[in-house]
């Protein structure tokens, strides 16, 4: 039986596929095998050694059958892997169908600026493109015939319609409408008759208004630096430094350190001007408020190092991909 | 503005260096541009004697001269300069020194004779200059000593960007005025300073026929001017460093004076005069040929100055050419004048003219200058040009000067204002160190700030100043509290984020466009004239304002074709513009352009050209998240720039909200495109408005699916029968869709063959094969009533 048994095991071991095991269990298991002789034998056996034969005879029967069925989940496994083998793909290969496209680098850049101020509790607003004297410049202490009008080259349509030359009306228009107190952001496309390496004629900026009962320079500053550090994801100094708008006093322009010794101009910012609350029919005495303005374009260069502000125009493709 | 370091120390010297005064300067608001540095380049010059002059044997234009050095043995260098003079006092470079050009001086040959250095002129030591001839320096020059001493180098120029407001500080006086109240320093002395020798007793008319234009004016003549005289290379380095040209001594020094105290001067040739001077208002059509050579015809709201032959001159802005000064002149009448800044402001831009005067009158001037500035000016004439100075005359309209303001300052309002309680001591400190009288009151003080501050006038400019002098960074950044409530956050619009996100998810890329565009491209777009025209625009092709996004797509994709990228897919969310300009439109847009391959070249696709379903594909994409499927239908559109057959506008709920299709033939084939486009454009307002979903239950029972297939007339659409199937069993059929259409073998031209899948349902029960064998038929009845069907099996 043990000479039997190791045979059988050998050709189990040796049985190369699963046709040739098969016959190998037909062989020791089947019907005509050695060991259903030996079992149809028992009954001649001696009552006394016919429950051990037949005890070692099954033993045998059960292990051989054990062996198979291992050797058959191997076999079978060999196979699959195989299959998948003949099946595998060149992975490097680039995905089917549609790519993916991009956003502009100044829409991401503004619409994450909004965010930063929405998540601060401010409310969006927009204004016309096509502006009238009074809400871009009288209404905002510019008067005729001011130094300041000659600062912004403006676009004229007629002596009283013009493009408009900084998000600024929105001010006037949303203080007008909304009253006090307020405290929103305005983003949108400025319009100024310049166009040099370092001027487009049509650019985007955002300002911000927040006008309360004590709203204070400190409080501006607090909000700048925030929105300096929400923007750059990291501390950066800032510098606030005197200026003039005829639409502020105090007037600051902030500039931000950018390499060891150099500062960059990013944004003009201010308390609001008496004159312009007057405008709005808003007491001065009562009510202060401060207002910002940030060149959108100028931080799209600084986060993604973009060198020339007249390719945001261009729309070049190659420069258009790189932005997601 | 630029003035040298030197000078502005010569005013104010605070114990700050280069950087530190720039940086300074800058946190006052006068900020700093750039630092030039001068004279650290200019190499190794030296003062020198010419010792002998004569003529070069062998070149008639060169000269051999024997120059001191002071080291007791003579030099002999070739010279073509035509002043150079016996005993002249020059400046020499000798070989191994280099210029600031980079060339490098060596012993060299000059026809025969070697120079052993070089007497050089201003444009070669750079500073800039008339180069006709070397610089002769002044006889006190000592020599074998370095130049750098005689020009003040080394030393920098501030160049300064100054604000609007401050004419006060467009000179060096003022600049070192708020530098001295910053950093508490001494001002030199200026207003009690010496005064010329009189030496003629004669005085030129002035009438002040209209005061209030003129409220004073100070003149005086001057005979007897040397026009041999030259301009000090000191003075000339100044100007030079302030950016202005030296010009002749007289105009050099009215300009010295106006840098250094702020006030414009201006000398007319006293033989040129004819007849008292007069200013006054300009009369419409006057007019008057300037410096400049240019005629200007006046309007009737300038100040002139006249004589009897009519203007000589705009009033703080220019000169007159018949009576300015040559190099001829002997005799002068000096005049330093206030015009009121609202009476300047603004004419010289009308007159297409931008001075040094004007940009000081315009912002205002110190009233009490006049008589400090023309003695000075005075003085220096008699020291540089010699001549006979007469009496100062001075006539002065004190009411009509600018008022000494009394401006109540309360302690309140700059704690509001400021955030941050600055103590009594440094706020007094602060308004005294910038010269304004301060009388204490209840609240605060009264203050009066000085007449050459026009930019101070009310509360809120006192509360700038004291910010600005006690330091913008000393003030904290404090947090302001909201009082505001949360936002809310609405679903009735979509946000144009997920508008522009889902145009990148589909392959598109974002681009920016400016808003005017060419005339002749708007109108190939609109079909009509634009109304919105700039009256000074950048150019032609930039000058109306758009009123459709497409001319700008197309533009960019066209530039990007032309290098070579074959797939555009753009898309733009901005403003089209509509209407005149008294009731201008603005409306925002969504607008999108395709052309190319469908997907990007590919190995497991076969890509084809996009064609009017895919970008109907993206416009329905885009419109599924704003608007449920009925309220949508694309009607067949002739619009201007589209073709027809090919284009389609947009409805929602009846109201029309957009087109789409593929750009015309004409326009493909005047831009010579050699592929097709495709173009959408929505109004973003009626698109993204949206309705809150309002949830059904959903059946709980099978659908049952049927297909039938028919043959129609090419002019009925799937919407046509979609709609009359539908209507056939409403109760019935939850959706119907178009699986295939097909055109050619087997069936009749003109006709095509639609296969529909028509799914199932009830809501109540499940449906029988009879109910679906009842539907369909009914479906088949109805179309083939409305339209010619035929029904395949």
């Amino acid at each position: 039986m043990d000479k039997l048994f190791n045979r059988a095991s050998k050709e189990i071991d040796a049985a190369i596929d699963l046709a040739a095991l098969d016959s190998v269990r037909v062989k020791y298991l089947g019907k005509k095998s050695e060991l259903v002789a030996q079992l149809k034998k028992l009954g001649q056996l001696k009552p006394e050694d016919r429950s051990r034969v037949g005890a070692e005879i099954n033993k045998v029967k059960r292990d051989l059958q054990e062996l198979i069925i291992e050797r058959r989940s191997s076999l079978e496994n060999s196979l699959l892997e195989k299959k998948l083998l003949e099946d595998s793909l060149d992975i490097s290969l680039s995905g089917r169908g549609q790519t993916v496209g991009s956003r502009h680098p100044v829409s991401k850049v503004q619409s994450r600026i909004e965010k930063i101020f929405i998540n601060a509790g401010f409310g969006v607003r927009s204004g016309p493109e096509i502006e009238d004297e009074y809400h871009n410049f009288t209404a905002l202490n510019i008067h005729e015939n001011h130094p300041a009008r000659a600062m912004h080259d403006t676009f004229y349509f007629s002596t009283e319609k013009l493009l408009r030359t900084h998000t600024s009306p929105v001010q006037i228009r949303s203080i007008i409408e909304e009253g006090v107190p307020i405290k929103i952001i305005s983003p949108g496309r400025v319009y100024r008759n310049d166009s040099d390496q370092t001027h487009t004629p049509m650019f985007h900026q955002i300002e911000g208004l927040v006008i309360d009962e004590d709203v204070s320079f400190a409080n501006l500053k607090a909000i700048l630096y925030q929105f300096v550090e929400a923007f750059f994801e990291r501390k950066v100094e800032l510098r606030f430094r005197p200026s003039y708008f005829p639409f502020t006093e105090p007037s600051a322009e902030v500039d931000i350190r950018w390499q060891e010794n150099k500062w960059l101009e990013i944004l003009g910012c201010g308390m609001v001007h008496p004159n312009v609350l007057k405008n709005a029919q808003i007491n001065p005495e009562k009510y202060s408020g401060y207002a910002f303005g940030i060149g959108i374009e100028r931080l799209a260069m600084l986060r993604y190092n973009v060198t020339d502000l007249r390719t945001f125009f261009e729309n070049d493709i190659r420069f258009l991909e790189q932005f997601r | 503005m630029k003035i040298a370091e030197s000078w502005l120390r010569e005013w104010v010297n605070p114990d700050l260096n280069t950087e530190n005064l720039g940086y300074q300067l800058t946190m006052l608001g006068h900020e700093i541009n750039d630092i030039l540095v001068e004279g650290h380049d200019i190499g190794d010059l030296i003062v020198a004697e010419v010792v002998s002059v004569s003529k070069h044997p062998n070149a008639d234009k060169l000269n051999l001269c024997e120059v001191d050095d002071g080291n007791g043995k003579l030099i002999e260098v070739v010279c073509g300069a035509p002043n150079v003079t016996q005993g002249m006092k020059a400046v020499l470079i000798k070989p191994g020194s280099m210029l600031p050009s980079g060339i490098k001086i060596k012993k060299t040959k000059i026809r025969g004779i070697t120079s052993n250095g070089m007497l050089c002129s201003e444009s070669e030591i750079g500073l800039a200059g008339n180069s006709d001839g070397i610089i002769s320096l002044p006889s006190e020059a000592k020599v074998g000593s370095k130049i750098h001493d005689i020009l003040g180098l080394p030393d920098s120029t501030f160049d300064l960007d100054l604000t609007p407001n401050r004419g006060d500080c467009f000179s060096v006086l003022g600049i070192a005025r708020d530098l001295a109240a910053v950093t508490s320093t001494r001002l030199k002395n200026y207003e009690n300073t010496k005064k010329p020798p009189i030496s003629i007793d004669e005085t030129y008319p002035v009438e002040l026929i209209e005061p209030n234009v003129c409220p004073r004016f100070t003149g005086r003549v001057i005979r007897g001017i040397n026009i041999k005289a030259k301009t000090p290379l000191w003075m000339s380095e100044r100007l030079r460093r302030s950016g202005l040209r030296s010009i002749s001594p007289i105009v050099d020094i009215t300009n010295y004076v106006m840098l250094e105290l702020g006030q414009p001067l201006h000398a007319y040739d006293l033989n040129m005069l004819k007849g008292p001077i007069k200013p006054r208002i300009s009369k419409k059509n006057e007019s008057v040929q300037l410096l400049d050579e240019k005629t200007v015809t006046l309007d009737n709201n300038t100040i002139v100055i006249s004589d009897d032959t009519g203007p000589i001159g705009i009033a703080g802005i220019m000169g007159g050419l018949r009576t300015a000064v040559t190099s001829e002149t002997t005799d002068i009448f000096l005049e330093s004048a206030f015009f009121p800044q609202h009476l300047i402001l603004g004419r010289a831009r009308k007159y297409g003219m931008h001075t040094d005067a004007s940009i000081r009158f315009e912002r205002g001037v110190d009233p009490s200058i006049q008589s400090i500035a023309i003695e000075k000016a005075s003085c220096l004439l008699v020291e540089i040009t010699g001549g006979l100075i007469g009496p100062l005359s001075d006539q002065s309209y004190d009411e009509l000067l600018p008022n000494q303001l009394k401006i109540n300052l309360k302690k309140d309002q700059i704690y509001k204002i400021l955030g941050i309680k600055i103590n009594n001591e440094e706020i007094e400190k602060i308004l005294i160190n910038l010269n304004m009288k301060i009388t204490p009151s209840s609240e605060g003080w009264s203050v009066s700030p000085p007449k050459y501050r026009f930019d101070i006038s009310i509360e809120s400019d006192l509360i700038e100043e004291i910010a600005r002098i006690h330091g913008y960074d000393s003030i904290p950044s404090i947090d302001y509290s909201s009082k505001n409530s949360l936002n809310t956050l609405t679903e009735s619009k979509i946000d144009l984020e997920t508008i522009s996100t889902t145009l990148v998810s589909r392959d598109y890329r974002e681009i920016l466009t400016y808003s005017f565009i060419s005339p002749h491209l708007n109108k190939q777009f609109s079909g009509i004239e634009s109304k919105l025209v700039l009256n000074n625009p950048i150019s032609s092709e930039m000058s109306v304002m758009r009123s459709s996004l497409w001319p700008s797509l197309l533009t960019s994709a066209l530039s990007n074709i032309a290098r070579q990228h074959e797939r555009i897919r753009f898309f733009e969310i901005s403003k089209s513009f509509h209407g005149n300009i008294s009731e201008p439109k603005e409306v925002l847009r969504i607008a999108g352009l395709v052309a190319g391959l469908r997907e990007p070249e590919q190995w497991g696709n076969k890509t084809e050209i996009v064609d009017f379903y895919d970008i109907k594909s993206d416009v329905q994409a885009l419109l599924s998240l704003c608007c449920k499927d009925d309220e949508i239908s694309f009607l067949p559109s002739k619009h201007i720039s589209l073709q027809p057959g090919q284009s389609a506008e947009i409805f929602r709920n009846k109201e029309s909200i957009g087109f789409m299709g593929k750009l015309h033939p004409k326009i493909i084939k005047e831009f010579n495109l050699k592929k097709d486009i495709y173009l959408f454009e929505l109004d973003a307002e009626k698109t993204i408005k949206s309705n809150l979903p309002i949830a059904k239950s959903i059946s709980k029972f099978p659908t049952i699916r049927r297909d039938i297939a028919i043959i129609v007339n090419e002019n009925i659409t799937a919407d046509n029968l979609i709609e009359v199937a539908t209507a056939s069993a409403p109760k019935f059929i939850r959706n119907i869709y178009i699986f295939d259409v097909y055109r050619g073998q087997g069936i009749e031209k003109g006709r095509k063959s639609i296969a529909m899948g028509l799914i199932l349902q009830e809501t109540s029960r499940t449906l029988t094969d009879e109910d679906a064998d009842q539907t369909v038929s009914l479906v088949l009845k109805n179309l083939q009533n409305q339209f010619k069907v035929e029904i395949r099996d």
